[in-house]
């Protein structure tokens, strides 16, 4: 899908309506605490978006649904049934009747407006967020793009409810890459897709023709690095999603694999393999040097960056079983992390910087964890025949992973909270495996 | 274990008159020299594999076996053989290498250490390869899928890289081995049990290309 540029900004300034006059209340504004434990999902109503045409309401009703979907998607909200409402669109152009709200046990309401809507044309989106009890406006944005980006335009009004109710950041307007997998079991053809985190707008990349594996995102959202068979020597390479033109990523003799991107996104860290032993290396995307960071002579693989760019943690056999290790982004300082038995591997860093997520194949089952990154606080959240390859949401609240079913034979996305809970399916149109989750889109 | 001049017993099984073996059959359409000695030097240095392998080997495949791989059936005490080509594998292809020596090597789980019989079937490879100077070679690394995607890349090579340098140490030359990993993605079973598990890990030497 091609970026369009969004015309309005989207924080602050001109662009965010004022509250509508209104006696504040004295009790404390709304929020929900999801730092700790089990979540009572929310429950708010997401009225459809008035429209003056047509074509403006079922644009209206279209980002109404998607709102739903995405919170409803991440175990926090639990979005009301239409059907259960007393005013309707056109009324809530004006306030709110808050008791018809609390009557049905809404603690939130999203109302606003559409113009334009036209096909090739613009969209224009009003939206407030209201604290029903409090009876006053959380939240009021304007936002404007053209009609085709009208999925966008919702995930960014989702991503504010979330952001104001929760207080974290949000994760609904961004992309998913991964491994479409198809075909017979000895010989699987495996294409790189791209979709929505909800699945929208899925698009292939590559035509299954030569193997690929482990697609990453830069963290610009719209080039990916991956490793594809190509020839007798499998190489990362790099291409850009809108263009889809392709390249190298370094010149090395050997194997390259699991590339990551550091957060800034001019560097690249990836394993090479040489004469057997695997270290990691990292060098410049636009082209240059390459810095050997590991010099040991076993495995060391998976790097992943810390968010501030400064520290990696990889995976290494140096202990004789594999183990998760943090190093600084030079190579110095290596130390190992993991020490809650089994063999561990896939380590991701989360964008918050807390946590490190990883697969630790232990007692014959694989599991997802996460652990500080001093390897404190070893915290197991899935369990299966096969689950491996975590990925972190934008705010490092959600695990995507890929889960094969020893019993089916299938291997597909699925997600889990940080918490632990709201584990779910990811759907995909075919096997899907190690999956990649971008950045906030810009 | 006996030895005379003219002849190897092994075990309780002999393999007949190796002088007889560099005999032109009568069947057989004229060969040219270089071919003949191609196909004697195969024949002794395959009886050298049994002879190698004579501890450990089945007897009873000794016996009246195809040990050259062409067919010929060594009647004890007759000193004739006869050979069927049709259906056989060339000399010096991949099927040959299956067939007279083994194309793969298995290793226990996490592990590149080659055993005692992935040792044995490098030892064949290794001479094989000698008879067949102009042949390349790509050693394929495989690991089972218990482990991560990316770990199990660096483990197949790890695992190429083992053969490859056990046949570097027998004199073959480096630039006639190339070396792969499939990690994880080429299983040769695809069930999710142990007995698949044992049966991908491994290397593969597959003949790439004949300068």
């Amino acid at each position: 899908m091609r970026r369009r540029p969004f015309l309005t900004a989207l924080l602050g300034g001109a662009a965010s309506l004022s509250s509508l006059a209104l006696p504040r209340s004295a009790r404390a504004q709304l929020e929900l605490d999801i730092t700790e434990g089990i979540v009572e999902p929310l429950p708010i109503a997401i009225s459809e978006l008035y429209g003056e045409t047509p074509l403006a309401q079922q644009r209206g009703r279209e980002i109404a649904d998607l709102v739903s979907a995405d919170l409803e998607r991440s175990g926090l909200f639990r979005p009301i049934d239409r059907r259960a409402f007393i005013q309707s669109p056109a009324e809530l152009r004006n306030l709110p009747r808050f008791a018809d709200w609390r009557q049905i046990n809404a603690q939130a309401l999203v109302t606003g407006e559409v113009t334009g809507g036209a096909p090739g044309g613009e969209l224009a989106v009003e939206f407030r967020l209201w604290d029903v009890f409090a009876g006053i406006q959380m939240r009021g944005q304007r936002l404007a793009t053209a009609t085709d980006n009208w999925r966008r335009v919702a995930h960014k009004v989702a991503d504010v409810v979330y952001e104001r109710i929760t207080g974290e950041g949000g994760y609904f307007d961004s992309r998913i890459v991964y491994v479409s997998e198809t075909g017979a079991d000895r010989d699987r053809i495996k294409r790189i897709a791209v979709m929505d985190q909800d699945g929208a707008n899925h698009r292939f990349l590559t035509d299954g023709a030569d193997l690929v594996l482990t697609p990453r995102f830069h963290p610009d959202g719209q080039r990916i690095a991956y490793m594809r068979y190509s020839g007798l020597t499998p190489q990362v390479y790099l291409m850009n999603i809108d263009t889809g033109r392709e390249q190298r990523l370094g010149s090395f003799g050997g194997m390259t694999f699991a590339p990551q991107f550091a957060p800034d996104g001019r560097r690249v860290a990836m394993s090479l393999a040489e004469g057997g032993n695997s270290d990691v290396y990292t060098l410049d995307v636009a082209g240059g040097q390459a810095r050997r960071l590991t010099s040991h002579s076993g495995i060391d693989t998976s790097p992943s960056f810390s968010p501030d760019g400064r520290q990696i943690t990889f995976n290494s056999d140096r202990a004789g079983s594999p183990q998760l290790y943090v190093m600084t982004a030079d190579g110095s300082n290596p130390r190992r992390i993991s020490f809650g038995g089994g063999a561990y591997g896939s380590p991701a860093w989360s964008p918050r910087g807390d946590l490190i997520a990883f697969a630790v194949l232990r007692g014959g089952y694989f599991h997802i964890g996460v652990m500080r990154p001093d390897g404190g606080d070893e915290r197991l959240l899935t369990r299966s025949t096969q689950d491996e390859g975590p990925s972190w949401s934008p705010n490092g609240r959600v695990i995507l992973f890929s889960r094969t079913d020893f019993g089916s034979d299938r291997v597909r996305l699925f997600s889990i909270d940080v918490s632990g809970y709201n584990e779910r399916q990811v759907a995909t149109p075919l096997d899907a495996s190690d999956p990649d989750w971008s950045s906030l889109l810009a | 274990m006996q030895t005379t001049k003219d002849s190897l017993a092994v075990g309780n099984g002999w393999l007949g008159p190796l002088a007889a073996t560099s005999l032109k059959r009568a069947d057989e359409p004229p060969l040219d020299m270089e071919l003949e000695m191609t196909a004697s030097l195969l024949r002794v240095s395959a009886a050298l594999v049994l002879l190698a392998a004579c501890s450990s080997a089945d007897e009873s495949a000794l016996q009246g076996s195809d040990a050259a791989g062409d067919g010929a059936v060594r009647n004890a005490g007759l000193g004739i053989s006869s050979s069927e080509l049709a259906g056989q594998p060339v000399p010096g292809t991949q099927e040959d290498l299956e067939v007279s020596v083994g194309d793969r090597v298995y290793f226990t789980y996490d592990s590149v250490v080659l055993s005692p019989q992935a040792i044995q079937t490098l030892d064949g490879q290794a001479a094989w390869l000698e008879q067949y100077p102009n042949v390349l070679v790509t050693v394929e690394g495989h690991a089972d899928e218990r482990g991560t995607r990316e770990y199990n890349l660096a483990l197949g090579d790890r695992r190429a890289n083992a053969v490859k340098n056990y046949l570097v140490a027998l004199n073959i030359p480096p630039s006639r081995v190339l070396t792969i990993s499939y990690g994880e993605e080429r299983p040769a079973d695809p069930g999710h049990d142990e007995q698949a598990w044992t049966e991908n890990r491994r290397a593969v030497t597959t003949v790439t290309t004949t300068q």
